[in-house]
Order: C-alpha cells, then sequence, then structure tokens
C-alpha cells in the first residue's frame, strides 16, 4: 500500500486510472450488454409475425378482420395476447367451424410453430397475456390439497367436482378437463376463453394455477385412480341411478324370471 | 325290533329340540298353519322379495358402518391416506367416512354396498309397487297393505335422503342446502323451522348428529315394524293370482312355503347379495374424495340428489322462479309451489286404490289378477303417473341431457315445464288406445286361434291362412277376468213420483264410470255363445 500512495503524485497516475476506468468500463459493457443475440432475437420476431400476419389473413381475416379489428362474426383480437392465440388455436377452438352457441374442441390444424407466428403476430396489435413457459404451468411439485380447495371454490361451479365438464345456458357448455394439456389449463385461466371468466395473477397468482393444474392431474388425468371402480363418467347421482337401475334392478329382475322359470316340479302321484 | 325297544328309544335330537322349544313357545299351532302356506309363482311376485333383500343387506352394512362413522361436525385437519386432501380442513363426519373408505379394512366395499342396496332398494321398491298397480293386486282387501308399502316407500326416500347427507361432503351439503331452502320458503314458519331443525344458523353444528339419529334409529325402526306388518299382512291376505286353469278367488295355486319356496327365498336372498356385491366391487358411487369436503361457499354443477329424489330435483329446476314481496316478507313461490307439488305427486298414486274403488263401487274382494290390458283406465292412469314421474327426472337431470345430446338446457327446462302437464294427458290416451288394441287381439286370438304362418289354397283358388285354435287353458286366460257396467244413477224419481236430488259427487262418479267401462273403455270379450258358432265350421272366415 505504501508504494501505491508514494506514487500517487506521479506524473502518469491519472492516465493510468484512466485506462483502468476505460478498461472496467469496457469490460462491464462486453459483460452485460445485449449485443448481437438482440439483433438476431429482433430479426426472428419480426420474421414470425411477418408469417403470422399471412396465416393470419388466409385463417383468421375473414371474421376477426384484415388487422384483427374484428367484425360481426368476430371479436376484435387487439390486446388478447399471445396465450389467447396458443389456447384457441392450440386446442382446435380456432378457426371455428360454424357460429354457433360456443365453438368446440376439435382436431389441431397448425402445427406448434405455426401457432407461435399467429400468436406473434396477435401480440403485435396490443399487449396481452403471455404464452406461459413450461415451468410456470408444471404441476411438479405443486399442493394437490390447496388446488382441490381452490378448484372447489373457483371452478367446479361450471367444470363439476372432477373437471367432468357441464351445461350452460342455451346449448353452452362448460367442457371436460380430462386430458387437456395443463398449458391450455393455465392458459385458460389467464385468458378466459369464450365463456369463462379470466383468472389474472392478480386474483390467482402463479403457484395457485400450479395448484389447480396439479389437482386436475390428480383427480381426472391418465394416471389418477378410481378406488372404488368404475367411476360412471364421474357425474354423480344421475348416472349411478341409471347404473343402479340397469344394471342393479335390471340384473335382479332377470335373476328373478330365471328362478321363477325353474320352479319345483310336482311330485308324481 | 320289540315294543319296549320302540319305547326306550330317544327321539332324534332335531325332534326334542322342537319340543323344547314349543313347550316354552308354543310355536307348533303356528309353524303347522303356516309352513304349508301356498304361494304361487310367477317372477313379477319375487319384486317384492328383491325390496326386502336389499333392505336386509342395508341393515347389516349399515351397522357395520356405524362402527366407524362419526357423526360429528367439528373441525378436523385430514391425515389420512388419501393424498389429494391431506391437509385440508374438514368435518369429523367427512374425515370419518374418508378413513371409512380408505383405512378401514373392507370399508370402501360396505359402503359401496350399503349405498348400491339402497339405490336397489328404492328401485325395487316402485317396480314392486307398480306390478302391484297394474295387476289390481291393491283391491279389497289389500287397500292397507297397499298403503304400507307406499308408506315404506315414502320412509325409504327420506332414509335415503339422511343417509347421502351423511359424509357430509360437497354435494350431500348442496342437497342439505336445498332442503334447508325449501323450508324457508314456507310462509310464516319456514325460518322457525329452518332455525329449529339446524340448531340455528345453516349449516351449524348439528345437523349431522340429528340426522345421524334420524337415519339409523328413527326411520329405519319405523321402516322395520311397517316390513314386518307388511308380510304378516300377505300371509293373512294369502298371496294373489293370476287367472289360469284351476285358480278361483276362492283357492292359491301354487307351491308350499316349507320346503320350496324357504329354498327358493333363501336362495334367491344370495343372489340378491351376491348381485349387489359385484355391483359394488366394479363399480364406484358417491366418491366422496373427489368430492371434497363441504362448505357453504362452494357448489359443483350435476349436483344431484340420489335418483328417487331426483323428481324433487326437477320440480325445482323446471319452476320458474317468481316470487312475491309484500310489506318487507317474501314468499318465494319459485320453491314454495315445488314444494306442495313434491307430496302430491306421490299422494297421487297412493289414494288411488281409493278412487277406483269409489268410482267403480267394488268392494268385493279380488285375489285374481288383472292382466293390465283388461283395466285399461287404471293402466292408463298409471303410465300417466309414471310419464309424470320420469318428465320431472328429466328435468331433475337437465344439465346432463343438455351435454350429452347436444342440446340447449333451457330447451329442455321448457320441454320439462310443458310436459309436465301434457305428457300424462297424452301418456293416458296412447296407453287406453294400446291397452284397447290388446284386448281386440285377445278376442281375436279366442275366436280364430293363433295365426300359424301355413298357407292353405282352397280347391276354388282362395288363399286363407290356417289359425290354430287354443287350448282350453289359455282360452280360459283370456277370458276369465270380468266386464264390469258403469255405475248408473239409479232412477231420480221414486215410486211416488217424488225427485230425489243428485248430488254433484254423484254426478261425478257416474261419468267417471262411464269413462272406465262405458263404451269405448272395454272390448266386449267373446262369449261362448260367439266362440260355439265360430268354432261349429259355420261363416268361418
Amino acid at each position: 500500500m505504501k508504494k501505491l500512495s508514494a506514487r500517487r503524485r506521479h506524473p502518469l497516475a491519472a492516465v493510468v486510472v484512466l485506462l483502468l476506468a476505460l478498461a472496467a468500463t469496457g469490460g462491464l459493457y462486453t459483460a452485460f450488454a445485449p449485443a448481437g443475440k438482440a439483433q438476431a432475437d429482433e430479426t426472428a420476431q419480426s420474421l414470425a409475425i411477418e408469417e403470422g400476419k399471412k396465416l393470419y389473413s388466409v385463417g383468421c381475416a375473414s371474421c376477426h378482420g384484415t388487422g384483427g379489428q374484428g367484425s360481426s362474426d368476430g371479436p376484435s383480437l387487439v390486446g388478447v395476447g399471445s396465450a389467447a392465440v396458443d389456447f384457441q388455436v392450440g386446442t382446435g377452438r380456432m378457426p371455428a367451424m360454424a357460429p354457433g352457441a360456443q365453438v368446440p374442441k376439435k382436431k389441431v390444424i397448425y402445427s406448434q410453430k405455426e401457432i407461435d407466428q399467429l400468436a406473434a403476430y396477435v401480440a403485435s396489435l396490443g399487449a396481452g397475456p403471455i404464452t406461459p413457459t413450461a415451468k410456470q404451468y408444471s404441476p411438479a411439485g405443486a399442493d394437490i390439497a390447496k388446488g382441490g380447495d381452490l378448484f372447489r371454490t373457483n371452478c367446479t361451479q361450471c367444470h363439476n367436482f372432477t373437471g367432468e365438464g357441464g351445461a350452460l345456458t342455451h346449448g353452452k357448455t362448460a367442457p371436460s378437463l380430462e386430458g387437456v394439456d395443463p398449458k391450455h389449463i393455465y392458459e385458460a385461466m389467464q385468458t378466459g376463453p369464450q365463456n369463462m371468466p379470466s383468472f389474472p395473477d392478480s386474483t390467482m397468482p402463479e403457484q395457485q394455477k400450479r395448484d389447480i393444474i396439479a389437482y386436475v392431474k390428480a383427480v381426472n388425468g391418465e394416471e389418477s385412480a378410481s378406488p372404488g371402480g368404475l367411476k360412471l363418467g364421474g357425474l354423480g347421482p344421475v348416472s349411478e341411478g341409471l347404473f343402479a337401475w340397469i344394471f342393479g334392478l335390471g340384473a335382479l329382475i332377470a335373476v328373478a324370471v330365471w328362478v321363477a322359470a325353474h320352479t319345483a316340479k310336482a311330485k308324481k302321484s | 325290533m320289540s315294543t319296549a325297544d320302540d319305547k326306550n328309544r330317544k327321539a332324534p335330537a332335531g325332534e326334542r329340540v322342537a319340543d323344547w322349544a314349543d313347550g316354552r313357545l308354543g310355536i307348533y299351532g303356528l309353524a303347522k298353519a303356516n309352513m304349508r302356506k301356498i304361494f304361487p309363482d310367477h317372477w313379477s311376485f319375487m319384486l317384492g322379495e328383491i325390496a326386502l333383500y336389499s333392505f336386509i343387506i342395508i341393515i347389516l352394512t349399515g351397522v357395520y358402518l356405524t362402527l366407524f362413522f362419526h357423526p360429528s361436525m367439528n373441525e378436523v385437519e385430514y391425515h389420512g391416506g388419501y393424498v389429494p386432501l391431506q391437509g385440508v380442513m374438514m368435518s369429523e363426519a367427512f374425515a370419518s367416512t374418508l378413513d371409512i373408505s380408505f383405512d378401514v379394512r373392507g370399508g370402501l366395499l360396505i359402503r359401496q354396498i350399503h349405498h348400491w342396496a339402497a339405490l336397489i332398494f328404492l328401485a325395487a321398491m316402485l317396480v314392486h309397487m307398480m306390478r302391484v298397480f297394474f295387476t289390481g293386486a291393491f283391491r279389497k282387501p289389500r287397500e292397507i297393505n297397499w298403503l304400507f308399502g307406499f308408506l315404506l316407500f315414502v320412509l325409504g326416500m327420506f332414509t335415503g335422503f339422511t343417509g347421502y347427507s351423511l359424509p357430509d361432503d360437497l354435494l350431500s351439503g348442496t342437497g342439505v342446502r336445498f332442503m334447508q331452502g325449501a323450508v324457508l320458503s314456507v310462509p310464516v314458519v319456514g325460518t322457525y323451522l329452518s332455525m329449529f331443525l339446524f340448531g340455528g344458523e345453516f349449516p351449524g353444528g348439528d345437523f349431522v348428529a340429528r340426522f345421524y339419529s334420524v337415519h339409523i334409529l328413527l326411520l329405519p325402526g319405523i321402516m322395520l315394524g311397517l316390513v314386518v306388518a307388511h308380510l304378516i299382512l300377505v300371509f293373512y291376505h294369502k298371496h294373489t293370482q293370476f287367472a289360469g286353469p284351476g285358480r278361483t278367488n276362492r283357492n292359491v295355486v301354487g307351491m308350499p312355503l316349507l320346503p320350496v319356496y324357504m329354498a327358493k327365498a333363501g336362495g334367491f336372498f344370495f343372489l340378491v347379495f351376491g348381485l349387489i356385491v359385484i355391483v359394488s366391487a366394479i363399480a364406484t358411487i358417491n366418491p366422496i374424495w373427489s368430492i371434497g369436503p363441504y362448505r357453504p361457499d362452494q357448489v359443483s354443477t350435476g349436483a344431484q340428489p340420489d335418483w328417487y329424489m331426483g323428481f324433487s330435483e326437477g320440480l325445482i329446476r323446471v319452476m320458474p322462479g317468481w316470487e312475491i314481496n309484500f310489506a318487507g316478507h317474501t314468499l318465494v313461490l319459485g320453491v314454495f309451489i315445488p314444494l306442495i307439488i313434491f307430496p302430491l305427486v306421490l299422494v297421487a298414486i297412493a289414494v288411488y286404490p281409493f278412487v277406483e274403488s269409489w268410482v267403480t263401487g267394488d268392494k268385493r274382494e279380488h285375489h285374481i289378477l288383472d292382466r293390465p290390458r283388461n283395466a285399461p283406465t287404471r293402466t292408463a292412469f298409471g303410465v300417466a303417473w309414471l310419464t309424470w314421474y320420469f318428465v320431472l327426472l328429466v328435468g331433475g337431470g337437465n344439465d346432463l341431457w343438455a351435454t350429452h345430446f347436444h342440446l340447449s338446457i333451457n330447451a329442455i327446462t321448457w320441454f320439462v315445464r310443458v310436459a309436465f302437464f301434457a305428457g300424462p294427458v297424452i301418456a293416458f290416451i296412447v296407453t287406453k288406445r294400446i291397452c284397447l288394441g290388446l284386448q281386440r287381439r285377445d278376442a281375436e286370438k279366442v275366436l280364430h286361434g293363433r295365426e300359424s304362418g301355413v298357407i292353405k289354397r282352397l280347391p276354388h283358388g282362395e288363399f286363407v291362412e290356417v289359425h290354430t285354435p287354443l287350448e282350453q287353458g289359455d282360452l280360459h286366460k283370456l277370458t276369465a277376468h270380468e266386464q264390469y257396467k258403469p255405475a248408473e244413477i239409479g232412477p231420480t224419481v221414486d215410486e211416488n213420483g217424488v225427485e230425489r236430488k243428485v248430488s254433484p259427487g254423484e254426478k261425478l262418479r257416474a261419468k267417471l264410470s262411464e269413462g272406465y267401462y262405458g263404451e269405448g273403455s272395454q272390448i266386449p270379450k267373446p262369449t261362448a255363445e260367439e266362440y260355439k258358432e265360430i268354432t261349429s265350421g259355420h261363416g268361418h272366415h
């Protein structure tokens, strides 16, 4: 330290400090600047928007308008966000087949890449919910019990106890959640498609959404067990009553007919 | 060998036991009188047996369940075997039902047997009741037994409802809330009744314990007594039988209770038990673990009661939400009217035997059953009632009809509203026509025999189908029923020329009687003369 402090009055000291400061600034700049990659991303993004716009004008513009402004046949897409596009097109609901009470889920006709391009274009029309990443919607490690409670508070009114779906007014329905991709469940909660209310992060934080997804997977997924046997659609007393009448009482009546048909023979003489 | 040996020989063990019991209970006379009791054979006479056996199964499994169920609404945190509910707060009743399902050996199977048997019990009772109805087995002297059976059905409904509510799950809790809403809609006393039932505001901390004693003690106790009375009356009246050769209103043709029916009934009990166990092992019922614990702030779609209460659900679902506000009080007609119609639906079928005997003026004893077609008005009324009941069941499950048949729930609701009034009328007319058609067919069969399918060509070229005449026994079966004449008002002027007053009731009765037995309400059955004339060969074909 003595050496350094002794030379601080050296005529070249200022030059050395200046050089060091320049080197530090430059170093920090190279370390933190987005540099060339940012450039590449932006190009890819604008390319996706470009491609998306082309897909949009073929598949969507007839109802949603050439600029996504909407028409009498379809709502405006300004501000719906990429998550909405990923949900609607990713589950096959869009493009819609025919106007009706509700647009049903059907075969997906776009590849995930095309869906991303469409989403990029629609997102460019106005800010909205962004397509979630796998980390956001993954049910791994979420609290199933908490999710069940949240599900019963927020979802069962329309989707039934275990997400088997239910009826809404005038032919509309809350669809079954069986086998629905966790990403799509997450996006539905984010964006509130069709008749569903939306549950943005401000009312339902990301963690709660993951809990709900974990619950749905646990009770209505491919691996969920039904400890009591056939679950009869999980629809409750109506299907149980039908089963009791047909396979319970029906079988018993068949047995009664059988027993009555094999009556004791009167003894001869 | 010798007589001395015979005297010293000890009686067989069975005889000694019987002798011992007879000396103390005096059962010999009772057994002698009843062991040879004759019962006729027909599969439809076993429907009541299905009900009886499922009732026994319910009692047996119910006893097992009481050993583990805690009828308490104390809140506990769950830490049992079902992972997706761990850490959730719930009532002890719900937690103990989860324990029965997951941690008690055989608990889930017993629970499912109990519940499936309950659904089958009620269904069997209804079908049994309809068998009695359509064959006219409710006629004198069996009207009281008909009422006992009806009471068993109604009590079964409420026993089922209270049992369904015990686990305190989200589905049954919604049902209890539904019931509480109906109670609240009663003018003036509704609020007091609700407070009394629940020991305060809904849901309070009492109702599970209260429903428990009603479910396991009060109602089953009454039902058990009624079942015994029902069976004693069956023994006392003797069983009815269908018409047939050798069967009259004064005898019973069949097999004796011992040994034939003891063996048959005993075997049938095990068949019923076995089948219910198979159903319970195959299919789950009321999976409360996926339904979740009850919380008054939560509700699910597809919340229906068990099938036997479904028609009350239908009444509420299709009733427009009318209400009247007057001087700060609300009369909720949308709930209160269904509450009034609910018992009326049941009473409509229960009082029918008395209405029929009043209309027809028939006070004789009947031990020979009617074929439904031979009592067209009764049959038509029964089908109309069933249509009414079924229409309400459709209303109760309107959401599932909507989702499974891709219909609008509003359209279904409107259909049910219209069908509530129109359905029974249409069913009545159609059924009556079908019955008359079947009567015509019977008459045709008696007079011309059965179509053999053999076509014969006569020498002059005409083609005729050969009809095989019926056997004597079949002829008897098709013509054994009596055909009545409508009850008339009778002379309104007596021998002195004094006019008598005809009450409106009398006029109504005459009109109804005309509807029962008047022209166009029955096809005259073939007479012996007609039969002779046709079969003697003159004017054949």
